[in-house]
């Protein structure tokens, strides 16, 4: 189904009101009349009195949408270190050039990331859910490396303020390297010249570009 | 105030993550022209005694191997080769002799020479707990535990048992508490500060007051159970269940933020004396400073205790209560006394040991270990938690003891079970 840009952007505003606001739908005078227009002749929305309102089929359709948006910000902002400032924009514009499959790869590639660089999560998609692994990834959690493996931070989870602060104090930041020592009892490992121990919940935290790729 | 609110929304992300990210780069920066590192480190006797620490394998005998030595330390040299010279040789045989006799010559009330000197007087006993037991049991335990700590060792062993404090509601950090508890309760509770929520602070200081015997106890404990394996045994088998069992009951009622841990591990590195030094007497200053008067307030409270005869109504108290036990009545004033003193609840065993057989000997000893801390240990828990945190784990612990003790018996006893 292929509907105009401004029309998925309605979509996903729909989707972040119902599912994150948890309200009942958009208010008529909040919603573009074109863009609405074109949603409901798809059959992705439908007016219920003044509200706009997902249905059954724009429902996923609206989450696959999120999905590319969150994921795109994701790869824009920490892989290819982009500024806030520019990186709506770019979003905007590379999102609608990610047809569904592309997405799963680019999910996989960044280690099936939970959040985006704004601390909202990321709808789980299919790849998410198997867990899958087997592409080449690029990005992985510290708590799926093996010991012995490593490379440079590529970014930190921030959806925790209180862990975030404990890996800021350690001097866990993007861009220094970092090696994996153990797993068990504990995740053990080097950052900046220093080991340290942290839990599991701290080290799905650290999201590592893997070196050797 | 709006130019942060501007500079916020210009950002994504947390300005202060933000900054750390920009002074890292910044660093980074400078070190790459000023710093070169060897390609391959090299990987000696100290990485690969780290390394054994932190496998479970090797790292529980030497957690073993580490707490004997400390026992040999504190428990032996200190509460008994140094607590008997200071008891007997110095306080026996001179002060409180001494003590008393000015007191017999010069005060002719006797209420006011039992409150100085006599069996519980302050002097007599509160200045003589405190210099002649605490000050070498306390002493060498912190001597041994500034070994400990400079040399890298908390760090190993708290990522090593990370996992198992996890399911008691704490983490790997709380063994810093844990371990100090053996050596006194009291500051151990102090200690419990350091933990970061309030939920781990009122998990680790209640498991202290319930199952983590003091040196001093402990020293009259072991002697208590010497020469007896199997007792001994069993003791430590039913006291660490109890510690495990109530920290994960206590882990899920309690509500609160789950436990995070994170440490950073330090290259062992072998301990400099003067730093020892240093550690163990600002330690001691600081810790007599704290505790000390609280032992002059055991004595007084002894004091009026007896002479009210509020004591003996306690007694009385007791004595069904231990009779349940299946324990002899004369335990009722160890279990009295177990609350101004730790080991002097322990010590009052000691001396009726040869009236009790096996399993009284069992059921009293794992009932004194879980009994209510002593009055200094209670004194810092209201000041730590609040009088009313306090009295609950206080009315916990109290029946609770009482309990596993009458269980215990009950059970050896259909078991036939003798020891």
């Amino acid at each position: 189904m292929k509907i105009s840009e401004s029309a998925q952007e309605l979509l996903e505003i729909l989707w972040v009101v119902t599912e994150e606001e948890a309200k009942a739908g958009l208010q008529k005078k909040d919603a573009p009349a074109d863009g609405a227009g074109e949603l409901v002749q798809h059959g992705l929305a439908e007016w219920k009195g003044n509200l706009l309102i997902p249905t059954l089929t724009g429902k996923p359709e609206a989450t696959r949408a999120i999905r590319r948006h969150r994921l795109g910000e994701r790869l824009l902002a920490d892989v290819l270190t982009m500024e806030a400032t520019l990186l709506d924009e770019h979003t905007c514009r590379l999102e609608h050039s990610l047809f569904d499959g592309l997405d799963e790869s680019i999910c996989t590639l960044l280690g099936h990331p939970r959040f985006c660089p704004h601390g909202r999560p990321i709808p789980l998609g299919e790849c998410c859910r198997e867990m899958r692994a087997s592409v080449g990834r690029l990005i992985a959690p510290l708590c799926q490396l093996q010991p012995g493996q490593g490379g440079d931070i590529a970014y930190i989870q921030m959806n925790n303020p209180r862990r975030l602060q404990k890996l800021m104090a350690m001097g866990v930041l993007p861009g220094v390297s970092i090696k994996l020592f153990r797993r068990s009892p504990s995740f053990v490992f080097e950052a900046a010249y220093s080991q340290f121990a942290v839990d599991e919940e701290i080290a799905a935290d650290i999201y590592v570009r893997l070196n050797g790729l | 105030m709006l130019i942060a609110e501007a500079v916020r929304a210009r950002f994504g992300q947390p300005l202060s993550y933000i900054i750390a990210r920009k002074q890292r780069e910044a660093a980074q920066h400078i070190l790459q022209s000023i710093l070169s590192l060897p390609e391959r480190r090299v990987s000696g006797f100290v990485e690969q005694l780290s390394e054994a620490m932190m496998k479970p394998w090797s790292g529980l005998p030497i957690l073993v191997l580490s707490l004997f030595l400390m026992y040999e330390f504190v428990g032996v040299l200190g509460a008994q080769t140094l607590v008997d010279f200071l008891e007997e040789s110095v306080f026996g045989a001179y002060i409180n002799p001494w003590v008393n006799q000015m007191l017999a010559s010069f005060i002719p009330w006797s209420v006011v020479r039992d409150l100085l000197g006599g069996q519980y007087g302050v002097i007599t006993l509160g200045v003589r707990y405190a210099v002649a037991i605490i000050l070498p049991i306390v002493g060498t335990f912190f001597l041994a535990f500034s070994v400990i700590e400079d040399s890298g060792y908390l760090p190993r062993l708290a990522m090593l048992i990370d996992r198992i404090f996890k399911k008691i509601g704490l983490n790997g950090r709380a063994v810093i508490p844990m371990v100090l508890g053996f050596g006194c309760d009291t500051m151990a509770t102090i200690v419990t500060r350091t933990l970061e929520t309030r939920r781990e602070r009122l998990i680790s200081t209640m498991l202290l007051a319930l199952a983590i015997p003091c040196s001093a106890q402990l020293g009259v404990m072991l002697g208590l159970m010497a020469g007896q394996p199997k007792l001994l045994v069993l003791w430590a088998i039913i006291v660490t269940g109890i510690f495990l069992l109530i920290g994960f009951l206590a882990a899920r009622v309690i509500p609160g933020e789950r436990p995070m841990f994170y440490m950073e591990l330090p290259p062992l590195r072998l301990p400099t004396l003067g730093n020892i030094i240093v550690k163990t007497y600002t330690r001691m200053e600081w810790y007599f400073r704290e505790v000390f008067p609280l032992f002059i307030l055991a004595s007084v409270i002894i004091w009026f205790g007896r002479l009210t005869g509020l004591f003996d109504v306690v007694v009385n108290a007791l004595e069904p209560l231990v009779s349940w036990l299946g324990l002899p009545d004369e335990t009722a004033v160890a279990f009295l006394f177990g609350f101004f003193r730790r080991d002097y609840g322990a010590a009052g065993l000691y001396d009726l040991r040869s009236t009790m057989n096996g399993v009284q000997l069992l059921v009293s000893t794992v009932t004194m270990t879980l009994f209510v801390p002593c009055i200094a240990q209670f004194s810092v828990t209201i000041k730590e938690r609040g009088l009313k945190t306090a009295l609950a784990i206080f009315a916990f612990i109290f029946p609770f003891a009482f309990l596993v003790g009458g269980l215990l018996n009950k059970l050896l006893v259909i078991l036939g079970v003798t020891i």
